[in-house]
């Protein structure tokens, strides 16, 4: 039987228990917030809890497709989920509870996808959601080279960049796992700001010892960074070529002063750099120093350009151990985690 | 630039903007851009709204600017700094400059100027032939090479755009006024795109970043692999044409290509690069706050104007665009190159008084290597 797109099942609803139908869903069978209070319910509680305490780890919570058995419990346990996070308030963990969700979709949206049959429904889920009109052909699925570009960029590894893509009449070709990799972070924002926009009157009692457990969890995301002295290569060349008594374009020097002004150098220790520069002036270069910095004109502080951009402009000369970042003020910087 | 040289070049632009307007391209959507313009010996200013085509004649008959341009960009308040703007959308737009394609014949038809004695010699000088001086400024004079070659990238970037990115109908092709090309494409689907997907978009259109990959070539395992075939879409297509050729010479080109490997397979990309990747400016196309010369507005680096190219082939920029006036005016003039303007020839000059058609006088002293008597 073709299932009608406008009213997902409830088997999609498990899959997907963020769309407003779930809420509906429930509605409709009866429940509320009261009910889920009685401590018969209290598994559903455990399971939302640790549907969040796996979200946390950075781990993909119950993404078995055989575990579709109870998908009522499913369901609720979504929503009791997010009423947790919500009581609990703290943004860090309602961030990564909705990227592991997106995730956990994103599993089901490939394979309803790639089961051509299934394929309407996720497709609507992402033409609804996002305005993303994904149009298929044969075994391939085709966004606009606008809607690709628009999401792809936030992507750092290469073979996202469009130059290594399919692209012909103004759409680019990707497979069932790529066109959903693309909408993850849209998917886990969209997520995000539903659970951002419900309004909490008050939680049952039964919920507040979890609510406190997550609080003490959430202390433990603090990100410690550890600053190595060196420069990355981009920097390195230009410095190179000033020295040289080369001409660096504008783009290089643009680089190297908000590169060296980000990493707490001043204007003053930064100026003699461009002493070599063919067409130095001392006068200009103070002030246009100045004006990066932000301590003249309107005040601006003008930030260190991507590495996307520099690579653009041939101001990349990337060494391995550029691997991973998308700005040189990462270079040498290790994030390391701590449990304090 | 001298004063008697700027009444002169000013005078002739004049006469221009009088007696050509309807050359001037009026932008969609004019009271949306922001204009800018500059004048001899003047910085550069911007942020102006203007209201109609009436408003910008008056503009142009008023101040005479020698260049004149205008917003890539939509804005719902053109005229207000910059922040406060408020963002809209903005056409793409490429720029194609013959002085970044390192060609062979830009030696021939360089001339250095002392800036210290301001003598003139023939290509790119260390030091001037006359004084010894080692700094000199290199202006470059009308090349036919030049201008195929940028046709060529020209040519390029449209069947990308076409067969790509499915843009035919919207794009128009301009002469920039000096010694390249100006596309302009105005399509609803890529107005909002912004600097970052720019970026993108011009390494796709240069055929920068690519990696061996996306052509089948993997670090292991490459008995299994899928090299692109001749007639297949989009840059695989592209590379396939240029690495094998014809059909028949596949299989061995193939063996040979999986036998060298992965990191001599990204040198031969890399190396493709100039041949099929059209060679356009990036930094032009990622600026979406850019003011871009106005269409049918004149260049003051050469006097010429910048003119729409309806068929590509046939455009000569030194006939086509050359329209300041034909009466004589006498110059001094110190051009040791040969130019050719209207299908006549100029020079070599060297410091000699001439009498000349008031256009060649306007280029050469653009150019540095004239002044007015």
């Amino acid at each position: 039987m073709k299932r009608n797109v406008l009213q997902p099942g409830i088997r999609d609803l498990a899959k997907y228990p963020f769309l407003a139908e779930a809420g509906e869903y429930l509605r409709d069978k009866g429940f509320n917030l009261e009910q889920l209070g009685h401590p018969d319910w209290a598994p559903l509680v455990e399971k939302a809890y640790g549907r969040i305490v796996v979200a946390s780890s950075g781990q993909i919570y119950g993404s078995d497709m055989e575990q579709l058995k109870e998908l009522d419990m499913e369901i609720l346990s979504f929503i009791v989920a997010v009423i947790l996070l919500k009581a609990t308030g703290i943004n860090t963990l309602t961030r990564r509870f909705s990227l592991s969700e997106a995730r956990r979709a994103e599993k089901y949206l490939e394979h309803d996808l790639r089961q051509k049959y299934d394929s309407d429904f996720p497709l609507k889920i992402i033409q609804e959601l996002f305005s993303v009109q994904v149009a298929v052909e044969s075994d391939d699925f085709m966004l606009s080279v606008p809607n690709y570009l628009q999401r792809a960029v936030h992507f750092h590894e290469k073979e996202w960049k469009l130059v290594n893509r399919r692209v012909a009449n103004g759409f680019v070709h990707l497979t069932a796992h790529e066109t959903v990799r693309l909408i993850r972070t849209e998917l886990g924002q969209y997520i995000n700001s539903k659970i951002q926009s419900i309004t909490l009157p008050s939680i049952p009692d039964t919920f507040k010892a979890r609510v406190q457990d997550l609080v003490s969890l959430a202390s433990k995301f603090s990100d410690a960074v550890v600053v190595s002295s060196d420069y990355p290569p981009c920097v390195k060349h230009a410095i190179e070529v000033l020295e040289k008594g080369e001409n660096l374009p504008h783009s290089g020097r643009f680089l190297l002063a908000t590169y060296l002004l980000a990493r707490g150098q001043t204007t003053d220790q930064i100026a003699p750099l461009f002493k070599n520069a063919p067409d130095y002036n001392e006068r200009i270069t103070r002030y246009q120093l100045e004006h990066i910095s932000g301590s003249s004109g309107k005040g601006t502080k003008y930030q260190c350009p991507s590495c996307d951009k520099l690579r653009s402009e041939n101001l990349c000369f990337a060494i391995p151990d550029c691997d991973g970042i998308i700005n040189p003020i990462q270079f040498g910087k290790k994030r390391g985690r701590t449990n304090a | 630039m001298l004063e008697k040289n700027s009444t002169l070049v000013e005078g002739a632009i004049k006469e221009y903007y009088f007696n050509h307007f309807d050359l001037v391209h009026i932008p969609q959507n004019i009271t949306q851009r922001e204009f800018g313009y500059q004048k001899i010996n003047g910085g550069m200013i911007r942020h102006i709204a203007i209201k109609d085509n009436k408003e910008l004649h008056l503009l142009l008959m008023k101040e005479t600017p020698s260049d004149v341009y205008c917003s890539n960009a939509y804005y719902s308040f053109p005229s207000m700094p910059m922040s406060e703007k408020d963002w809209q959308g903005a056409d793409l737009i490429f720029d194609i400059d013959a002085k970044d394609l390192a060609l062979p014949c830009r030696n021939d038809h360089s001339i250095s100027i002392c800036t210290e004695c301001h003598s003139t010699n023939p290509g790119k000088q260390i030091a001037c032939t006359k004084c010894g001086s080692a700094k000199s400024e290199v202006v470059s004079v009308a090349c036919k090479n030049c201008i195929d070659e940028s046709k060529k990238e020209v040519k390029k970037l449209v069947r990308i755009l076409d067969e790509d990115f499915g843009i035919k109908d919207a794009v128009e092709v301009y002469f920039s006024g000096n010694e390249g090309f100006h596309i302009r494409v105005t399509n609803k689907n890529y107005e909002m795109l912004g600097s970052q997907e720019r970026a993108d978009l011009v390494d796709y259109i240069m055929f920068n970043g690519a990696i061996p990959e996306t052509f089948g070539i993997r670090k292991q395992n490459n008995f299994k692999s899928t090299l692109p075939e001749m007639g297949e879409l989009g840059w695989r297509g592209k590379v396939a044409a240029n690495l094998f050729g014809s059909k028949t010479k596949m299989p061995k080109i193939s063996r040979q290509i999986i036998l060298d490997g992965y990191t001599a397979f990204q040198v031969k990309l890399d190396g493709m690069r100039q041949t099929i990747g059209a060679r356009v400016d990036p930094k032009v196309t990622m600026d979406i706050h850019r003011i871009f010369r106005l269409e049918g507005s004149i260049n003051s680096k050469s006097g010429l104007a910048k003119t729409k190219c309806d068929s590509l082939d046939e455009f000569d920029p030194f006939l086509d665009a050359c329209l300041l006036g034909e009466e004589t005016v006498d110059v001094i003039a110190n051009c040791p190159v040969q130019i050719k303007l209207k299908n006549k020839k100029y020079g070599p000059y060297a410091n000699e008084r001439k009498s000349v058609p008031k256009y060649a006088a306007v280029y050469m002293i653009c150019k540095g290597l004239a002044s007015t008597v």
